[in-house]
């Protein structure tokens, strides 16, 4: 047996094995973060303007919140299982430096599972502020999560903080180092923002679907405002968030920004291209507009870009097409819900009403789905970007993964389990909500609990 | 005692907290799946949902906790055990993504078959989790995970008498403890037969969990000499505490399972984690990798206390009003309607 075949296809075994439970957990991960704040805001309201509808979308998404806050803690179990079941060189020699992070998030983790509980549990126990107040830890845990954990990756991307030993061990670390790294700056904003994207977005296309269908209630209507209002405001400054990232990857890493503009050799004047096929010797098809790159780059057309012809093939990232297209559809699609805001925020302007056109109803009831994509497309960007590098320039992903064989069967049980676990989140879900049109109350995990089992049982 | 002791400790109070509460929910599970379809099962099975409905998740950050304090403090020993245990925690991994899904699923899936299987998943995911982190357990302390990428042997590592053992010891534990406690969430209601139905089944699982206990000792006597020996000495208050409690909590649940049942109880798989510890102690992997030669950078290691004790400042006031708010419930149930109900 050629040994060597065999690692290399256990490196690609792993590699879509994490793709495919980071890419799973990460739709479910920007649910846990954003909702509780579109929850809250749908409770203040409540509160404020004595507006009942207000108050009964809070409290049905808090109880969605629920099933996909549980969905989601297991998920992002299996990745914390990961960390050692498929990249124990990474963790056994890294874990040291990054690990705190993992720790810091582990309390907001807890904090917000409690007080998610608490919350839900209020409904029916606490009085309406206080029962206000016990929601806000849940938002702020949400957003120190975020930051704990997407700034490891930030560190992935900017490895500092750390001394190595002769032997290639960690002799040192400086936590304040690793935490702050050059990355977070950009990284951890541009994640925070997108969860709140997808939250909203999608919320909406969900209530979009609904007013399409003929239900045009109020409720119906103000479930879709809330969250839509929200990310419109928020897309804009994501683009410009983005447009930050991008640059400082141009600088920080510039081979993963030659990947994703498919730059080839160094130099200045560089075509920035929209699509086409990445080759050896240029991009073939697709929209080029020339010297642009380097203007994006640097606000000028002579600024020199930095090709992948810099480092040899082997520090190259592969599937150089995919990076890229990755990276002009997360763009593209971002542009496009800009223009989707710009529609909504003009028609509210000029008469306090959603454009009467059901092809804005349409075009909301898609956004959901395509901000999902722009996300999985980002997350495409910085893991395909970074390779062949683990911890860029410093670990390999080959010398990160596990020599245990049977990657293959994980792999294919992962791939089973998580279709499951996908189609049964959403037809729960989507049972959830046929419940509530029925006026019934389904029983969510946490609480609120029936006064008894047997109530449980009815329920 | 060194920051790496510490931290090992703190490790412990993890890994403690985990095996009584993470333990007690794997239990109900593993009751929900004894319980059957008839009448008596059926209302088993509503106690068991309702009784761990608010807290179940909270109960499984723990394992969250350990993993990541291992992987951070002790990296080596985390790459090795994952390494080389690769099979058995894949297998418990696969095992949290049922039983969690099953869990949440298992009221609201659209059909009654869905909610069946969701709550099957749930049960059969309850059992085969503990148990397989039980054989990781006997894997790690019968010395068979050596330091380095999966360097151990994938099979005999895990599968082997004393990890087999082990791995049940696991689920009979959980299962002991999670009957001692809905025996008092039945109590709560006045359901005196499922009082007397938890009852019979926390001295079932007692005294499987005790012979299991014993029958391990005589396993380590042949299989793990370092830790035989460290528990025959060292440890072995320990291990008479844990004896103690547990024929103490024995004793209560014949006179009625009063206060301190439960308390017993749980210092009876408490004595047996600390044993364990002390058994292996200075071990992280035993007579291969110590605590010192496995420990992080000071600096992270200190970093990991920092954090550990803004943990206990956060989170338990937050578990505290959580939990009392839930025991609550039922004493405020008519006297106040808050809004939106």
């Amino acid at each position: 047996m050629n040994f060597d075949i065999t690692f290399a296809s256990e490196l690609a075994q792993a590699r879509s094995q994490m793709a495919l439970t980071l890419g799973f957990h990460i739709i479910l991960a920007s649910l846990g973060v954003a909702f509780p704040a579109m929850m809250l805001i749908a409770n203040y309201r409540g509160l404020r303007k004595n507006d009942p509808d207000a108050l009964r979308l809070a409290e049905r998404w808090s109880k969605v919140a629920a099933v996909t806050f549980a969905v989601g803690a297991v998920t992002g179990t299996v990745l914390s299982f990961e960390f050692g079941l498929l990249w124990p060189e990474f963790t056994g020699r890294f874990g040291k430096v990054f690990g705190v992070l993992f720790a810091v998030e582990g309390i907001f983790f807890f904090l917000e599972a409690i007080f998610m509980a608490i919350y839900i549990f209020g409904w029916k126990r606490l009085s309406g502020w206080t029962h206000f107040w016990t929601g806000v830890p849940v938002v702020i845990s949400g957003l120190g999560g975020a930051f704990s954990v997407v700034a490891v990756n930030s560190w992935m991307n900017q490895p500092q903080g750390y001394t190595l030993g002769s032997n290639g061990n960690v002799t040192d670390v400086d936590p304040w180092k690793v935490i702050f790294n050059p990355a977070v700056p950009y990284e951890v904003p541009h994640m925070i923002l997108a969860a709140y994207l997808v939250t909203g977005f999608l919320l909406a296309s969900v209530y979009a679907v609904g007013m399409l269908r003929g239900r045009r209630d109020r409720h119906h209507r103000l479930g879709m405002l809330i969250p839509l209002t929200v990310a419109s405001i928020l897309v804009p400054i994501q683009f410009a968030v983005g447009d930050t990232a991008a640059r400082s990857i141009a600088d920080h890493q510039p081979i993963k920004f030659a990947g994703m503009e498919c730059v080839q050799q160094t130099s200045t004047h560089v075509t920035e291209y929209i699509y086409g096929r990445c080759t050896s010797s240029g991009v073939k098809g697709g929209i080029g507009i020339p010297g642009f790159d380097s203007f994006l780059v640097g606000w000028s057309t002579d600024t020199k870009v930095t090709g992948l012809d810099s480092v040899p093939p082997d520090d190259r990232p592969p599937a150089n097409t995919v990076l890229h297209w990755a990276f002009d559809t997360m763009v593209g699609i971002c542009t496009a819900l800009i223009a989707l805001g710009l529609w909504f925020g003009i028609a509210w302007w000029r008469r306090r009403d959603i454009p009467k056109t059901p092809w804005f109803l349409r075009a909301v009831a898609v956004s959901g789905v395509a901000t999902i994509v722009a996300l999985e497309c980002g997350w495409i960007v910085t893991e395909v970007g970074r390779q062949p590098w683990v911890i860029y320039n410093v670990m390999r992903t080959k010398d990160a993964v596990t020599d245990a064989s049977g990657v293959s069967f994980t792999l294919a049980g992962v791939v089973l389990l998580y279709t499951l676990l996908g189609i049964a989140t959403v037809l729960v879900l989507r049972a959830m909500s046929r419940r509530w049109r029925e006026h019934e109350e389904p029983e969510v995990p946490y609480g609120p609990r029936a006064s008894t089992p047997e109530a449980v049982e009815a329920g | 005692m060194t920051e790496a002791d510490a931290v090992a400790a703190v490790l412990w109070v993890g890994v403690t907290l985990y095996a009584v509460f993470g333990g007690a929910d794997f239990g109900a599970g593993f009751w929900a799946l004894l319980a059957g379809r008839g009448e008596r099962g059926r209302e088993a099975r509503s106690l068991i949902t309702w009784a761990i409905g608010p807290v179940w998740e909270s109960n499984h950050v723990w394992l969250i906790f350990v993993l990541v304090v291992l992987w951070t403090a002790f990296s080596e020993a985390f790459a090795s055990i994952t390494s080389t245990l690769f099979i058995p925690l894949s297998l418990a991994a696969f095992g949290i993504v049922l039983r969690g899904s099953g869990f949440a699923f298992k009221e609201l899936a659209p059909r009654i078959g869905g909610r069946r299987a969701s709550g099957y998943a749930f049960g059969v995911s309850s059992v085969l989790t503990p148990f397989f982190m039980g054989t990781v357990v006997g894997a790690v302390a019968s010395g068979r995970v050596p330091v380095g990428n999966a360097a151990g042997d994938a099979v005999t590592s895990w599968l082997n008498p004393l990890s087999l053992l082990i791995g049940v010891l696991f689920v009979a534990t959980g299962a002991y403890l999670s009957a001692v406690f809905l025996i008092h969430e039945a109590r709560r209601f006045g359901d005196f037969a499922l009082e007397r139905y938890f009852a019979v089944r926390a001295y079932a699982a007692a005294i499987v969990a005790g012979a299991v206990a014993l029958a391990g000792v005589f396993a380590l006597h042949d299989d793990a000499h370092y830790i035989y020996n460290r528990l025959t000495h060292q440890a072995l208050p320990l291990m008479i505490l844990s004896g103690v409690c547990g024929l103490g909590a024995f004793a209560l649940i014949a006179r009625g399972a009063g206060r301190g049942t439960r308390v017993l109880a749980a210092g009876a798989v408490v004595g047996v984690i600390w044993g364990w510890g002390v058994g292996q102690f200075p071990y992280l992997l035993p007579t291969q990798l110590t605590i010192s030669a496995g420990a992080a950078p000071s600096a992270t290691l200190t970093a990991v206390l920092v954090v550990f004790g803004a943990a206990v400042l956060l989170v338990i006031p937050a578990i505290v009003l959580l939990y009392t708010l839930t025991q609550r419930s039922m004493l405020v149930e008519e006297e106040t309607e808050g809004h939106g109900a």
